[in-house]
Order: C-alpha cells, then sequence, then structure tokens
C-alpha cells in the first residue's frame, strides 16, 4: 500500500508542465557527481529571454565586453600599433583625422573611429578605455559584494547589540556624500604612476559602494533568519558561519544579482566622471570618461573625439541597466510592480 | 554512553523558560519535569501558546535569546545536565544525538539547495563522512523513509516534492545519524490525514528498528494514542497531568483533560453540537494567582481563583495538577492511591 502512494505522489508532481522539464532533467547521478541545477534558475534564465530589452543588453555587453578585451590584440596584430602609439611621420599638422580616413583626406579603414589630437586610433583608444572602464565596474562590484554580503549578513544574522552597531557604522558612512570621499581621497594619496592611480580608484571605488550591498543582504537575511529551515539548521548542530554562508547567503542571491547588475554601470559611471574631472585614469591609460574628456575641448573641430566614447558608453550603460532591469524581473516576479 | 541508574534517557527538572516581552515577563514553560526512559515515546499535547515547543526547544538550547531565556533547571541528557553545557559541545550533540522534525516541511528545507546537500550537511559534520559516504548514506536514509527513486530524486531541489515526501526528507534527516532521541515537533499538523498516517506509520516503525526515544509534540489526542507510552498534558507553560498513555485516555484525573477528551469527535455519534472547553486560554504574561484553567474549567470552586493547585500523585505514575484531582479521578472511575 505505501509503494502505491509513492507513485502517486510521483505522478501528482510530474502533472504540473513547468515540473516536467523538470523531470527530463533527473536522470541517475553517482556519488559526488556535479548535477546540474533544475528549473529554478532555469525558469530565471527563460523568462530573462523572454524580455527583449534585457537580451538587447545582454548582447550588447557581450559584445562591447569581447571587443573590449580582445579589440586592442586584433588591432595591434592588424595594423601594427597599439592605443598609445603616437605616429611621427606624418605629413600634415592636424593628426586628427576623421573617421575612415587617412593622413591624405583619403578613404582608409585603418582608423574607423578617426584619431584623436596626437594621432592615437580612436578605436583601439575606445576598445582600452573600455576594458579599464568594465574593469573599474567589475571589480568594484566584486569588492561591494565581499564586503557587502559578509557584513550585511553577518549583522542581519546575529541581530541586537552588533547589528546596531554595524548598521550605525553604515549610516554614517552612508550620510558622507560619497563623490567627494572618493574626490578627497584620490587627491589625497594622488599617485605618480597611471597604475598606481587605477589602484587607488579601485580602492576607493570599492570602499564606498559595498554600503547599499549591505543593507540589501541584511534586510534578506532578516526575513530569513526566522524561518524554519534556518532553525532546522541549527537543530542539527551546523555551526553560525556554515548557516551564514551555506544557508542565508544563497538564499539572497536572487536580490543580490540584480542589485550587482544595477551597480556596475553606476560605478562605471562614477569613474567616468571622475575621470572626466582628471583625478580618475590617467594617460596613458583611458577610460571612457578621460577620452570623453579629451574629446569635450575639441568638440567644435573634432566632434569624433567625443561622439565615439561617449556614444559607446551610454550605450554600454543602458544595456546593462536593461540587462540588470530583465534580471529583477526574471528573479523576482513579485518586485515587478514595484 | 552509560545507561543511567534508572535507565532514563532524559531528565527535565524543573525546567523554566521565561520570554522578555513589552507586555512583561511570559512564562512560556514554567517549572516542568518529566523523565524519559529509553526505547520509549513521550507524548506532549496542549492547545497552541502551552509551551509546548518552548520545552523542546528548551531541550537541545535553540531558544531565541534575547528574548527567551531558561531561567532555571535542569535538563539531564544521559548523564549531563546540557544546560551547563558549553555551546560548543551543545552544537555536537545536536543532530548528532538529539534530532528535531519541525511542524511544517515546507520551510524546514533550504529551498537553494538540494536535498542530497541537506542530507549530506548532517552526516559530514557529526559522523565525519567523506562526500561520497555522506552521498550515499543519504540515499540510503531516503530509501528508508520510502522515497521512490531516491537516487534520482536526492539530487532534486525541495520545491520539487510534495508536503509529504519533504517531511519524509525531513526524518530521514533526523535520523541520519541514529540520534539516542527523537524531538518530533507537531510532524503531521501541516499534512492531510492519509499523508499523517503514513508519516505517524514511519516514524513508529523506524522508532521500532533504531530504539530511538522520541518526544512528540501534538494537540491531536488521537496521533498521542496511537503513538506513545507516556503522556504530558501542558496548559499555560504547566503540566496539568502526566501518566501512562492508556491510564489517562481511560481514567483522566484532571478537569482539561477531560475538556480535551470530550472535544474530540466521536464518529459513532452522528447527531449533536460537538464540546468545545468554553473560553480561550489565557495571556501567560498576565497569569492571576489561582489555578490558570479556573475560569473555563467546569468543576471550578471558590478556592481554585484563589490558590494555584497542588500537583498530586493519583497513582504511582500519574499526577495532575488540580485542587480536586482525586475527586476527578473518582469520577472517572479510578481509585487514587492514599495521599
Amino acid at each position: 500500500m505505501a509503494t502505491n502512494k509513492h507513485t502517486d505522489e510521483t505522478d501528482l508532481i510530474h502533472v504540473a508542465p513547468e515540473m516536467a522539464v523538470a523531470e527530463a532533467d533527473v536522470r541517475p547521478a553517482e556519488a559526488g557527481e556535479f548535477v546540474q541545477g533544475t528549473s529554478l534558475w532555469r525558469d530565471a534564465w527563460r523568462r530573462l529571454l523572454k524580455n527583449k530589452l534585457a537580451v538587447f543588453g545582454l548582447i550588447v555587453v557581450g559584445i562591447v565586453t569581447l571587443a573590449s578585451i580582445v579589440g586592442p590584440t586584433l588591432i595591434k596584430r592588424t595594423f601594427g600599433f597599439t592605443p598609445d602609439y603616437i605616429p611621427t611621420d606624418y605629413p600634415t599638422l592636424i593628426r586628427s583625422f576623421p573617421p575612415f580616413t587617412g593622413p591624405n583626406g583619403e578613404f582608409s579603414w585603418t582608423h574607423p573611429m578617426g584619431t584623436d589630437n596626437a594621432g592615437r586610433d580612436q578605436l583601439a583608444r575606445v576598445l582600452q578605455g573600455g576594458q579599464i572602464s568594465l574593469f573599474v565596474g567589475i571589480i568594484a562590484t566584486l569588492v561591494s559584494l565581499l564586503i557587502g554580503i559578509s557584513y550585511g549578513a553577518i549583522a542581519g544574522y546575529f541581530g541586537g547589540r552588533l547589528d546596531n552597531l554595524m548598521m550605525r557604522v553604515v549610516d554614517v558612512l552612508y550620510s558622507l556624500p560619497y563623490v567627494i570621499v572618493v574626490i578627497v581621497l584620490l587627491s589625497m594619496f594622488r599617485s605618480q604612476t597611471p597604475r598606481g592611480q587605477l589602484t587607488l580608484l579601485f580602492i576607493a571605488l570599492g570602499s564606498v559602494s559595498w554600503l547599499t550591498m549591505a543593507r540589501i543582504v541584511r534586510g534578506q537575511v532578516l526575513s530569513l533568519k526566522n524561518q524554519e529551515f534556518v532553525l532546522a539548521a541549527r537543530a542539527t548542530g551546523v555551526s553560525g558561519a556554515r548557516i551564514i554562508f551555506r544557508h542565508l547567503v544563497p538564499n539572497t542571491l536572487g536580490p543580490v544579482i540584480v542589485y550587482a547588475t544595477l551597480t556596475i554601470p553606476q560605478i562605471m559611471l562614477t569613474e567616468a566622471f571622475l575621470s572626466f574631472l582628471g583625478i580618475g585614469v590617467q594617460a596613458p591609460l583611458a577610460s571612457w570618461g578621460s577620452l570623453a574628456a579629451d574629446g569635450v575641448q575639441n568638440i567644435a573641430i573634432f566632434p569624433w573625439q567625443l561622439i565615439f566614447p561617449g556614444v559607446t558608453m551610454a550605450l554600454t550603460l543602458f544595456s546593462l541597466n536593461f540587462l540588470g532591469d530583465g534580471l529583477r524581473d526574471a528573479l523576482d516576479p513579485q518586485m515587478r510592480t514595484v | 554512553m552509560a545507561f543511567s541508574a534508572d535507565g532514563n534517557l532524559l531528565e527535565v527538572k524543573n525546567l523554566r523558560t521565561y520570554f522578555e516581552t513589552e507586555d512583561g515577563i511570559v512564562k512560556a514553560v514554567d517549572d516542568i519535569s518529566f523523565q524519559l526512559k529509553r526505547g520509549e515515546t513521550l507524548g506532549i499535547v496542549g492547545e497552541s501558546g502551552s509551551g509546548k515547543s518552548v520545552t523542546n526547544l528548551s531541550i537541545i538550547r535553540l531558544i531565541p535569546d534575547p528574548p527567551g531565556k531558561i531561567v532555571s533547571g535542569e535538563v539531564i541528557f544521559d548523564g549531563t545536565d546540557l544546560l551547563l553545557l558549553p555551546n560548543e559541545a551543545v552544537r555536537r550533540i545536536r543532530g548528532r544525538r538529539i534530532a528535531m522534525i519541525f511542524q511544517d516541511p515546507m520551510t524546514s528545507l533550504n529551498p537553494y539547495m538540494k536535498i542530497s546537500k541537506q542530507l549530506m550537511e548532517m552526516t559530514r559534520l557529526h559522523l565525519g563522512h567523506t562526500k561520497a559516504q555522506a552521498h550515499a548514506h543519504a540515499i540510503r536514509m531516503l530509501e528508508t523513509v520510502g522515497i521512490p527513486d531516491a537516487r534520482a530524486r536526492a539530487d532534486n531541489y525541495p520545491h520539487e516534492f510534495s508536503g509529504g515526501m519533504r517531511q519524509r526528507v525531513m526524518i530521514a534527516m533526523a535520523l541520519s545519524c541514529e540520534p539516542e532521541l527523537l524531538i518530533a515537533d507537531e510532524p503531521t499538523t501541516a499534512l492531510d490525514v492519509t499523508i499523517q498516517a503514513q508519516i505517524l506509520e514511519l516514524i513508529k516503525t523506524l522508532k521500532h528498528e533504531t530504539g530511538t526515544s522520541v518526544i512528540l509534540i501534538t494537540h491531536d489526542l488521537g496521533v498521542v494514542a496511537g503513538m506513545t507510552d507516556h503522556v504530558i498534558v501542558m496548559y499555560a507553560g504547566k503540566i496539568f497531568e502526566q501518566a501512562r498513555t492508556a491510564e489517562l485516555f481511560a481514567l483522566p484525573g484532571n478537569p482539561y483533560t477531560k475538556g480535551l477528551l470530550r472535544s474530540v469527535p466521536d464518529p459513532t455519534a452522528e447527531q449533536g453540537k460537538l464540546y468545545q472547553i468554553p473560553g480561550l486560554p489565557p495571556d501567560v504574561a498576565r497569569l492571576k494567582p489561582g489555578c490558570p484553567f479556573a475560569p473555563r474549567c467546569d468543576h471550578v470552586q471558590e478556592i481554585c481563583h484563589r490558590e494555584f493547585p497542588p500537583f498530586v500523585q493519583l497513582t504511582a505514575d500519574h499526577h495532575s495538577l488540580c485542587h480536586f484531582a482525586r475527586e476527578v479521578y473518582s469520577e472517572s472511575g479510578g481509585a487514587p492511591a492514599a495521599a
């Protein structure tokens, strides 16, 4: 009788169409083998693919990222110059050529985005700038993930006094206008080398970017920690740290991923803003912000110096935001109306 | 693992667990004592808020603190007082020697973790299993509790399981380290009746196979009758009556127990209104002096409002908290032992 009952139960489960997908994934697994996750993430992925803007965002971000990574190398291979190569043998005084134009005004594939004041290839510069802009955005977001998640989860889980103290620290940091903090930090520890300046930028952006993440994670943990599975885990003798990082944090991943994708463009924008002001990335390194800053000086004569980095950045930031919004809808359908 | 002289696996003595709330101190568990012998099953019944769950959370020291606090008492498990042990030591006992099953199987599994992972966590932690051993053990446990096609199902997530199956998983998890004591906190409340019967049958079978002692918390008297050796009836944080199961059902010695027994629907009597105890359980933050059950009691006398009732011994292992325990007991047809 008992076995009959089980079969009934199993059948019942598999009647639901979305579960039928899950059923297809069910296969005998060897001990210790990694088994592909089922409908939880798959569902979110399917919802994401239904969102046209998000798919557009995903594609653009993918292309820009790929181009930024392999672009400069590819250009070096094809045309033989690096992003910071300044040609010395031009016949004319003016070295900034319009797109698709060679040194003598003829059509040329060499510089599809033209060149800048010094005659450097704009496309290579934009791609290298993309490398740095994306890198800054991603690293700062990773830092925010690392600090924000641990900080928020610990505060939320232990609660009480510790929580109060930790969150007041966050409040204080929050109340400081962070752009000013970053500016002060960057000008105080002004580094001599471009690389050093870049590292400083990472530290500055990372140190302020984790605050919201900590708040989000704490809120999630607060609502999760009273659920029965946490009590059940404690009742089986699981330690506090393990409960936080193995049981609670994975449960907060939905909102965390969404917020992280929205943090990347935000950080990139801040970086661009700082570079535009001249305290961010420094030549010969380039970021979209510093390229735009260079370009804006010559906007009346050489508009392409501003247009190309500007448009690339705008497009990428838009796409990242679309992707983030799409992810939010996909991972957290209840939030849709908010 | 020496047997204590009297064969008691667990002995709770004068346990008091209070909660500090804005309304004052809530005496959720107030001076509770009981014993549990190896291999026996103890039922704890009572209405919502009577302190059943708090009693058991106190045993494994999982009372949320603050606001809760174990004020006094002893919980002697296999010769050691758990309340005196350091946290680390208690953590090693939880799950390994004392396991719990919770009320709601829908929420007591981590939704983001595979079933197998959750089962493996337990044995890797307590039995030092390697990944492969733990996985094999997890599948064996799932088979034991009757999950069909356990090998494939182990890698599912909880949402792919039905309520009954999830409770089976919880039982598998609880029993995977072969604990000496299993605390089942209303294990069937969230399940429908046919599944309830299966789950209870499963607990019963596994108990016989492994010799585990069980504390079964429930508000279903039918479950108690079929499953337990001893019963404790709790009300407002106190033990109102304590007896062997058969005795309690045949010869209740407390008006509250009588009321509870009368409230059970009788399938043979088709007509008539179902009896219910009038009133509501008292607010344990504002208990008046006297018997907490007095306002609802049909045996109430003037003394009940004035004085707290004594814990009367009716027979060797039958106690009742009532001024008129002997009278009620004789009324039921019992002959109380001489005072």
